[in-house]
């Protein structure tokens, strides 16, 4: 099964569910596990949270959500041109938030590199953030392969 | 959404809701938060019956919530966790302070 979908939306916290049901939706025709399914949903969901509250913090702006299917393996990339991140490395440590204030735990990078089988931060502040994952979901030898 | 926190004696119940993200926390955390304030709250139990999904924002409403009842000794307990809510709590490192009550064996 190869696919790919392209979804621009506004960058409101209400979209973080719709990322999430959309990606799932995209993924169905591989019949993840509901494991699976949840790492994909969780990562997702971090990514376009973080677009959103330090991205764009509160201001008007686009989350781009790019998902490719390649027989059994997802690309996700979710992209903003918001303010960009001064230290990758930095922002990835567990626990690491610049926003304690709003109650962020500071997991959202740790819970995506958990979740997911690879993770690139791509960012530049000033010019937006690009993070990269992808997920190879297993081979269900038992099941009927379908075309 | 009230009847979602109950107060028995000095522990505050909340009913988690079903997808606990950022878009749902801001609001939950404040309602909590008005409970811990406003009633003789020493304990806090988060009952996840009906969650199906949490990611790292409902990490933050729970971890926000514990540092305003820790300092007067209070705890934090979770209650019908299921499997996946269990792996967040564990990935998380939010093992350290939320006790998991373990009701269901299928682990
Ligand atoms: N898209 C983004 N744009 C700007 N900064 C970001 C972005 N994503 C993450 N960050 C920075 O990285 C930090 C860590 O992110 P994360 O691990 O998700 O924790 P949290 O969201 O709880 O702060 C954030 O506090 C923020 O400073
Ligand atoms: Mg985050």
């Amino acid at each position: 099964m190869n696919n790919e979908i392209k979804l621009e939306f506004d960058a409101i916290s209400a979209n973080e569910s719709f990322a999430r049901v959309a990606v799932a939706a995209f993924v169905t025709p591989v019949n993840p596990t509901l494991e699976e399914l949840a790492d994909v949903k969780t990562a997702v969901s971090e990514a376009v949270t973080n677009a959103i509250i330090h991205g764009y913090d509160g201001r008007q702006g686009k989350v781009l959500l790019h998902c490719i299917l390649r027989e059994r393996t997802l690309h996700i990339e979710v992209k903003d041109t918001g303010k960009g991140i001064e230290n990758v490395e930095k922002a990835m440590e567990p626990l690491f938030t610049t926003r304690p204030e709003l109650d962020r735990s500071g997991m959202g990078f740790s819970f995506m590199e958990a979740f997911m089988d690879d993770l690139q931060v791509l960012s530049e502040p000033g010019a937006g953030t690009c993070v990269v994952m992808k997920k190879r979901f297993a081979d269900m030898s038992s099941e009927p392969h379908e075309e | 959404m009230d009847e979602r926190f109950h107060i028995i004696d000095d522990y505050l119940m909340i009913r988690m809701p079903e997808e606990i993200d950022h878009h749902q926390a801001a609001a939950l955390s404040e309602q909590a938060d008005r409970y811990i304030l406003e009633e003789p709250v020493k304990h806090i139990v988060f009952d996840f019956e009906d969650t199906r999904f949490m990611d790292s924002s409902g990490v933050g409403v729970v971890i926000g919530r514990y540092k305003k009842i820790a300092c007067f000794g209070g705890n934090v307990y979770a209650v019908n966790a299921d499997r996946q809510i269990r792996r967040i709590i564990r990935i998380s490192g939010l093992k350290k302070v939320l006790k998991l009550v373990e009701e269901d064996t299928d682990e």
